[in-house]
């Protein structure tokens, strides 16, 4: 077979793939276009603007830096999901509320641990407690392992209420479960701390690295930990027997059932690594925002699906190119449409990922 | 009597007297809140014209949701943006073109093109989506048409398509502001209560208490909807009952036998979700249009998932079971908390006057968990009906998660049509 392969020439290639080389052509006149835009030259065709225009450099710039902090974030929050997905075999739909209920736990003991008068509005983050790493770092670090210790229990709680009876439902009942528990837990914070946004954080002091990149800490915070985080679990399915048991089981549960892997066992630690990277992903998420509402989780978990989609499902390298590359769109799409647009543009990608190449770069493990 | 005895004797009686039954248990517990709560005449009557229309355009959307999921097996989450595409389509054509100051401007073309146009593109919108959506499983095709309805609502938020000239013509969505809809579906109902053959109508019910006009035209418009899903259930019904419709259940039972048989299954899915999205657009221009103003906002997933819980109570794959999980839903989930809201005041002070307690509404949940700690009740349901939209929420989530844990076929789901021509049981078809 592979023989033919060889032989193939580009006209059969084009004839079997020609959504991938539609995709390609797009990203190509993408390219061309910022370059053109780059260098502020405009492509005239009949006296209609084609390609081109101006943009400068450092606006250029600006864009690729939040697009990386951005999809450092979602890439982090993407892993739990992406684990779930692939080993529990459904796709969560109120994963997005496990980032918001770490965030609101974690953020409501950074405010109480910082001190100060009204421990009820604090609690409620009804005043802004003004956390900042720098002055208030021990705040800071209580919140963030309170952030991965209560969404671990949810986690948990939720899995022994919900998906433990439901166990050998098909992805499709489990789908529409988790919609119920994302709506539960979404407005049972909602009933709790109110539908407001808050903001939590004081102004941030900047850093700037070899005179090239100025980053706040808190960015700072969420690069170095999102990065560490991902390669901590990289490191973890790939050289520990759980990883191993994690990968058997995405692979094929019965499989892994009959060669005497604890399925029960192994499914419970995936809820609590998985929900303490989440809790972690939603705290550093609203660490670098500085700002916390009901639902954000909720309005970003489409941006989380995509990132683990176009990595491919199951594939923890796969959730974090895909989270930077989703990034990088949302933010990057500003150069062609209004920025009230850009969101719609990453589902676009999803899209269109899912159409060409449902299992992700990263080629990850088909589900149902 | 057991259980089983009751359904199968319950089974035997004709549809409508479910629908029938249910409407009037609804009524009845209805007058008698609002009875309670003192209401005048007028005010009664509302309320029961209020879950009439919220029941029945639930029941239209859940009706053609279940064309897709019920019968077909298609997981389709994008159900608020083809309601989204027909409204607009139907405000953008049938806008006036000269409207007051600040407003945008339409096509001024005829209401009924506009229904029609706006019916035939979420329909188009549809069929475009399935093209490549339908060759994804069950879960993608959730994720798709989710993020297909959210750029639809995004499109329309943008201040893209805000106010656009084309070849002439201005039109627009509106942007973040919304639309207002001078001419819309309930306009000529009005038209003919205000000043048509129904004037004399208005006239015998204000003779009989129901002052306000308005009441008098949101009856008849109610009773339009109703009619309407009368015939949307019967056309639904000879869709299912075709050889075409028996092939859509095919596909849902094993979509690989479907296509060993010799049916172009693609071919079916494609028309059927094209179908269902029209008849989703159609219930969008019925119900949202008839507010006479929209906004992106209406329209985010959360009226999908609502619609989702309404069939899945009803029993994904049962007619009947779509129309009374529609009223279920729309009435005690949706309208009652929303009544109960607008009515906290004298609620609260006939708890007060049982329970005691105060009626101050605690201004946090620890305030609001302190009163119930000292035993004011009245207090914290202050507290609840004050964040009354948050627990409707948190009620719709656990009835879902216990209908998929305990009872994933709903009301009527054990009905649930067979994708056989004949009866598949022999003789005794009770259970």
């Amino acid at each position: 077979m592979g023989m033919n392969i060889t032989h193939d020439t580009i006209a059969v290639r084009v004839r079997e793939r020609p959504t991938e080389l539609i995709v390609g052509l797009i990203t190509t006149l993408f390219l061309a276009d910022l370059l053109l835009k780059l260098q502020g030259t405009t492509v005239l065709l009949f006296d209609t603007h084609i390609l081109g225009g101006s943009i400068g450099l450092s606006e250029l710039f600006t864009y690729v830096l939040d697009g990386l902090i951005v999809g450092i974030a979602v890439g982090l929050a993407g892993i739990g999901l992406s684990m779930t997905y692939s080993i529990l075999n459904f796709a969560n739909f109120a994963h997005g509320e496990y980032l918001t209920s770490g965030a609101f736990v974690g953020f409501s003991t950074a405010a109480v641990i910082a001190g100060g008068s009204g421990i009820v509005d604090r609690m409620l983050l009804q005043s802004n407690p003004g956390l900042e790493l720098l002055s208030t770092p021990i705040a800071l670090t209580a919140g963030l392992i309170m952030a991965a210790i209560s969404t671990i229990g949810l986690a948990l709680l939720l899995d022994r209420l919900v998906y433990k009876p439901m166990r050998d439902a098909e992805g499709i009942s489990l789908l529409i479960a988790s919609i119920g528990v994302a709506l539960l837990v979404r407005y049972s914070i909602a009933f709790i701390w109110q539908t407001g946004r808050y903001g939590v954080t004081g102004s941030a002091t900047k850093v700037t690295i070899l005179n090239l990149v100025t980053l706040t800490t808190h960015e700072l915070t969420l690069l170095v930990l999102g990065v560490m985080s991902m390669i901590g679990v990289a490191i973890m399915l790939e050289f520990t027997k759980l990883g191993t048991a994690m990968r058997a089981m995405a692979d094929n549960e019965s499989l892994a059932r009959v060669s005497g892997i604890p399925v029960e066992q192994v499914t419970r630690l995936t809820w609590i690594v998985g929900g303490g990277l989440t809790g972690i992903a939603g705290y550093l998420f609203v660490l670098e925002s500085g700002t916390i509402a009901f639902n954000f989780g909720w309005i970003n978990l489409l941006l989380i699906f995509s990132a683990v989609i176009l990595g491919g499902i199951g594939s923890v390298y796969g959730a974090m190119v895909g989270g930077v590359l989703i990034g990088l769109v949302d933010k990057l799409a500003q150069v062609w449409i209004p920025s009230d647009l850009t969101r719609a543009a990453v589902f676009v990608v999803l899209i269109a990922v899912l159409i060409v190449r449902p299992t992700g770069l990263f080629g990850g493990v088909k589900t149902a | 009597m057991s259980t089983s005895d009751f359904r199968s004797r319950l089974t035997g009686l004709p549809d409508a007297l479910y629908v029938f039954g249910l409407m009037a248990g609804l009524y009845a517990v209805f007058t008698g809140l609002t009875v309670l709560l003192n209401f005048e005449l007028s005010g009664i009557v509302n309320t029961l014209r209020a879950i009439t229309y919220f029941s029945a355009v639930y029941a239209m959307v859940v009706l053609a949701l279940n064309l897709h999921w019920g019968y077909t097996g298609l997981f389709n989450l994008g159900v608020a943006g083809f309601m989204a595409v027909g409204v607009y389509t139907m405000a953008i054509v049938s806008g006036p073109t000269n409207p007051g100051p600040a407003e945008i401007p339409g096509l001024g073309m005829n209401l009924w093109v506009g229904v029609v146009a706006g019916v035939v593109m979420a329909a188009l919108v549809g069929v475009l989506a399935s093209l490549p959506a339908l060759r994804l499983e069950a879960d993608y095709l959730a994720i798709v048409t989710l993020a297909l309805s959210e750029i639809i609502r995004l499109v329309l938020n943008s201040t893209l398509l805000q106010e656009v000239t084309v070849g002439g013509a201005t039109f627009g969505t509106g942007g973040a502001t919304g639309l207002t809809v001078q001419n819309n579906p309930q306009t000529p109902v009005t038209a003919f209560f205000q000043s048509g053959p129904g004037s004399a109508l208005t006239d015998v019910a204000m003779g009989i208490g129901i002052d306000r006009p308005t009441v008098v035209e949101g009856i008849g418009y109610a009773i339009v909807l109703v009619v309407i899903v009368g015939l949307l259930f019967v056309f639904i019904r000879r869709i299912a009952t075709s050889p075409f419709g028996r092939v859509l259940k095919a596909i849902r039972e094993d979509q690989v036998v479907a296509s060993a048989l010799g049916k172009d299954t693609r071919q079916f899915k494609i028309i059927i979700f094209g179908v269902g999205c029209g008849l989703m657009g159609l219930a969008g221009i019925l119900w949202y249009g008839s507010d006479g103003y929209i906004n992106p906002l209406s329209f985010r997933p959360n009226i999908t998932f609502y619609v989702f819980v309404a069939l899945i109570i009803g029993g994904a794959g049962s007619n009947t079971g779509s129309i009374i999980g529609g009223s279920i839903f729309a009435s005690v989930l949706f309208y009652l908390p929303q009544f109960l809201e607008q009515n906290s005041t004298p609620v609260l002070d006939g708890i007060q006057s049982v329970l005691g307690g105060s009626t101050a509404t605690p201004q946090t949940i620890i305030d609001a968990g302190g009163a119930l700690a000292g035993l004011d009740l009245t207090a914290f349901l202050a507290y609840c009906f004050a964040n009354i939209s948050s627990l409707r929420f948190i009620g719709v989530g656990l009835i879902l998660i216990y209908l998929m844990q305990r009872r994933p076929d709903g009301l009527f789901g054990h009905r649930i049509e067979t994708a056989a021509s004949i009866p598949l049981t022999r003789g005794d078809t009770n259970e």
